[in-house]
């Protein structure tokens, strides 16, 4: 029955289409036309191109305004407060640009419209005009180029020491954290290692990697300096901080990072967006497969106390014997054999 | 095939208007394995607006699943089969639609159909030259489009769904069936269909660039050139340059893929099990991608580029303004576009002093893209402007160009790349400098060269409408998506209801959907006009819109060779309009100076 609604509405869609051609095709007949442009023609055009400025022009400032209420935040990290302002003095510019370009284009196109015997102005060059307006977007862009390669060296400076070092690790179609502790070193991993307790592949034969932690949201103590260093197990993913301004894809076979230092909490988020129910999210920007769109991690941004409160509560990636013994499932053993395969095949290599 | 059948009726009638015509054409000949770069056009033409029209319906099934991500649309089972069970879109297809669609519009409609149309119709017009330096290669690059297209065509049907990692297939997403169901034999046939694809570019494109060098008519200096073939000649040639190195990534995806190599996988772990491969980058790839894909763009902005300078200045009834800074700003935009491509990449971990390198290369190419634009401006400005359906076109072609390309000084700086990209902001910019532009280039065209290619006028108030549809269409699509972008909103996703933070991407999605459908619709009334127009426009004069260029001296029936007796010789350049002193408000290059002693400039002698 849909289907045949469906070919329906195709068929009578065409022959809507097809009718209306006849019915221009006809009045072109009846006035005795023959498809050259008239005086007509240029006026209704010209009239519509100063209707379309106009209209558009409004359109878009009113749907701008508007649209200001799904803008992100204020910038939730240092250096993202800083590309925000660089973004706004960009966007002025442009700003400036488009109106008055897009007001010439319209404009003429309605005021210069063709009248019998009239000729153009002959004009085929102007060196001094050409040189202007050569210079002038060149100066201007330099000094974007240097304000913004300014703002980039800055970002993407190696990060001090005392960064707390964690890792994101992206898979199909889920994030998972990895906290160096309190050595700030990560324990090394390898693909080869992972198992479905090990997920990460951490090396338990790795000092560094005794207290590594392994959380499944993402929490950052406000005010501190962290560095991310990205993995990926299977394909690309793009671990994307909207509020944090801050964005960096996960390479299977490469590790990639970025410095960040979050500055305003959660809960301070929550009142500046009057949304009590705000979270800050890490999302995938990278398309990744059938769940793309659902592969994100919470992430908190907390006072330091509250961050050490949940860090305590966070599990080690390998049970340690001054823990609490963990419940063992009935499969460890079956996994186990599985780690300790996988180790020869790494020590092989 | 109908409309084959139908122009053949009405070309072998003129060709008995004309005995000493000694080809015997069969249909085989003439329609299918043509060598006349007339009808190899067309046949350009009329295969890319089926590929739009598939690409473009496309579009608008993901635009219903992200207007509308909860409703339910039950026809789409019933066209799409599995793929919309119970009226819901299947995610995966959703992908594969989105990765099809820019593959359509990208190469086949934007390159394969604008290109291959236009460049084989207007070289060798616009030239003077009797066909295309080599008609058999010319008609083999239609051959090698045609198979491409159907290839790409008939990986729609695959079990498993056509390729769906986006239109840039970046590995391992495409190179492992595991990652998603379209990486197995849709991908293979997609990297078939580009191989074919890339065969095509190349074959045409140096012909094109050996017709334009060393078949032009007597006294067509390279400056007396119109811009048109300018265009085309540097697009031929960034082409030549940048396909091949597209060839080579995909044949190293398909090394990958299907003989174990590593060239893009290295310490994958997935479906439960590491794999083999070892010591590759998947940023290799996006390297070699987008060494073609950068100057890509350049491929599909040039030539619409070229088709409306000649189009504004011809309805603009005035000389285009700074011929030699048009060539120039063109031959810059062309080099740049060769070491720009790093900005697509400025967060693949790439080195920071390295993403410098390309934010400064990159900012530089709008100083040429701003030339452009004030020459336009300054075309218009005191002409006498004829608003054809074409000049309306290579207007909202220069606005939309204005539009994104300023965007992009955004996009292209990399200290705010790293929070706008991959969100709906890239998808809003490039389709408006890219998609947009090139495709109202490409209208431009279509309506102003129709009369040379048909003999026919296309419907003018059907154009009319066409435009101002279109227009409003494109700006109400693609300017909310900016703001989908700026609040976050990545690109290439399903929903945006999992996630409460995307209540921008929810509300401003259906009002973008009810303009793309708007903007949809628009296009039938254009297929039906182009269609119509070929038995049922009027006929044309030989010169409908008073031009000085080579074409319109060519009668309007196709000769084969073009003109019947001897090729014209060019006295002049291709922009004498609105000259003081002349009798008319245009001179053909045709003309010589001694002919015209009331209009000659001092030193035209």
């Amino acid at each position: 029955m849909i289907k045949l609604l469906t070919l329906i509405v195709i068929a009578l869609a065409a022959v809507t289409i097809w009718r209306l051609m006849r019915v221009l095709e006809l009045v072109r007949d009846l006035r005795n036309e023959d498809e050259q442009i008239t005086d007509k023609d240029n006026r209704v055009n010209g009239r519509l191109m100063l209707w379309f400025l106009v209209l558009g022009m409004g359109g878009m400032t009113y749907f701008t305004i508007d649209a200001k209420k799904y803008l992100l935040p204020v910038a939730a990290s240092k250096h993202g407060a800083l590309t925000d302002s660089y973004l706004y003095i960009n966007f002025a510019l442009i700003i400036v640009v488009f109106f008055i370009t897009q007001i010439l284009l319209f404009y003429f196109a309605w005021k210069y419209q063709h009248k019998k015997g009239q000729k153009a102005f002959f004009y085929p060059v102007d060196h001094k005009l050409e040189f202007i307006w050569t210079i002038i977007p060149a100066v201007v862009l330099m000094g974007l180029i240097v304000y913004g390669l300014k703002l980039w060296i800055n970002i993407t400076a190696p990060a001090p020491k005392e960064a707390m070092v964690i890792e994101v690790y992206g898979k199909q179609f889920d994030w998972t954290a990895r906290y160096s502790g309190g050595d700030n070193t990560l324990g090394r991993s390898n693909f080869k290692l992972i198992t479905d307790d090990n997920q990460l592949g951490v090396d338990s034969l790795d000092e560094n990697g005794k207290d590594d932690k392994i959380t499944r949201e993402l929490h950052l103590p406000v005010g501190s300096k962290v560095i991310f260093k990205f993995h990926s197990r299977d394909v690309l993913h793009s671990a994307y901080f909207p509020h944090l301004r801050a964005q960096m894809n996960c390479v299977p076979g490469m590790t990639t990072e970025f410095f960040v230092e979050p500055t305003i909490t959660t809960d301070s988020m929550r009142l500046i967006t009057g949304n009590p129910k705000f979270d800050y999210v890490l999302l995938c920007n990278k398309i990744c497969g059938v769940a793309h769109y659902n592969m994100r991690m919470k992430m908190v941004i907390e006072p330091a106390d509250d961050f050490k409160k949940w860090y305590k509560t966070q599990p080690y990636v390998f049970a340690r014997p001054d823990a609490a013994p963990a419940v063992v499932p009935a499969d460890t053993v079956k996994t186990a054999q599985a780690s300790a395969q996988n180790r020869k095949i790494v020590a092989s290599k | 095939m109908s409309t084959h059948s139908h122009g053949h009726a009405e070309d072998s009638h003129a060709g008995h208007d004309h005995h000493d015509h000694e080809h015997h054409d069969t249909f085989w000949t003439k329609y299918v394995f043509s060598q006349d770069h007339k009808m190899i056009s067309k046949q350009f033409l009329v295969t890319a607006i089926i590929m739009a029209l598939l690409a473009m319906f496309m579009s608008l099934i993901f635009r219903l699943q992200l207007g509308w991500p909860s409703e339910k649309f039950p026809f789409l089972e019933s066209i799409l089969g599995h793929w919309g069970k119970d009226g819901k879109l299947d995610p995966n297809f959703y992908l594969a639609l989105v990765t099809i669609h820019g593959t359509i519009m990208v190469f086949f409609v934007l390159t394969g159909g604008l290109s291959g149309t236009f460049s084989n119709l207007l070289i060798p017009f616009q030239v003077g030259a009797r066909d295309m330096a080599s008609g058999f290669l010319n008609m083999l690059s239609y051959w090698f489009f045609f198979g491409s297209c159907a290839v790409m065509t008939a990986s729609l049907f695959v079990q498993a769904g056509p390729a769906s990692a986006g239109w840039t297939i970046y590995p391992p997403l495409s190179a492992l069936p595991q990652a998603i169901p379209g990486s197995g034999l849709g991908m293979t046939l997609w990297l078939v269909s580009m191989v074919l694809f890339i065969g095509s570019a190349l074959l045409g494109g140096i012909n094109y660039v050996v017709t334009i060098l060393n078949l032009r008519t007597k006294g067509m200096s390279m400056t007396r050139l119109p811009l048109t073939i300018w265009a085309f000649l540097i697009t031929a040639i960034l082409g030549i340059l940048s396909f091949p190195v597209l060839f080579a990534a995909a044949l190293l995806l398909l090394f990958d893929r299907s003989f174990g190599t590593s060239f893009y996988l290295s310490d994958i772990f997935i479906n439960g099990a590491p794999l083999a491969h070892s010591g590759g980058s998947p940023i290799l790839f996006q390297h070699l991608f987008w060494f073609l894909g950068h100057p890509e763009v350049y491929i599909v902005l040039l030539p619409a580029l070229g088709l409306a300078s000649e189009v504004i200045s011809t309805q603009s009834r005035k000389p285009i303004f700074g011929y030699k800074a048009m060539i120039g700003s063109m031959l810059v935009i062309a080099f740049l576009s060769f070491i720009v491509w790093g900005h697509h990449m400025f967060i693949t971990g790439m080195n920071p002093f390295l993403g410098s390198v390309f934010v400064f290369t990159t900012l530089l190419v709008a100083i040429p893209s701003a030339v452009k634009v004030f020459n336009y401006l300054a075309t218009l400005w005191r002409a006498n402007i004829v608003l054809s359906p074409a000049m309306l076109f290579a207007i909202g072609l220069v606005s939309f160009f204005i539009s994104g390309g300023l965007t992009g000084i955004i996009l292209g700086d990399s200290a705010l790349d790293i929070n706008i990209h991959d969100t709906y902001f890239v998808v809003a910019h490039f389709h408006i400098v890219m998609g947009s532009s090139a495709i109202f280039g490409m209208f431009a065209g279509i309506y102003h060269w129709f009369p040379r290619m048909f003999g026919r006028m296309m419907n003018k108030r059907a154009g009319y409408i066409h435009f101002w549809l279109t227009i409003v269409g494109v700006y109400g699509t693609f300017f909310p998506m900016h703001f989908i972008g700026l609040s976050g909103a990545p690109r290439r996703y399903y929903a945006y209801t999992a996630y409460e933070g995307f209540d921008a991407a929810l509300n401003i999605n259906a009002l973008v959907s009810v303009f793309a459908i708007l903007g949809g619709l628009a296009q039938l009334i254009f297929v039906f006009n182009f269609f119509y127009s070929m038995y049922r426009g009027k006929k044309a004069a030989q010169n409908p819109w008073g031009s000085t260029t080579l074409e319109w001296t060519a009668p309007v029936e196709h000769l084969h060779g073009n003109w019947p007796g001897e090729i014209p010789t060019v006295y002049r350049w291709p922009y004498d309009y609105g000259k003081p002193g002349a009798d008319e408000d245009f001179i053909q290059q045709t003309v010589p100076y001694s002919e015209t002693p009331k209009s000659n400039l001092p030193g035209e002698a």
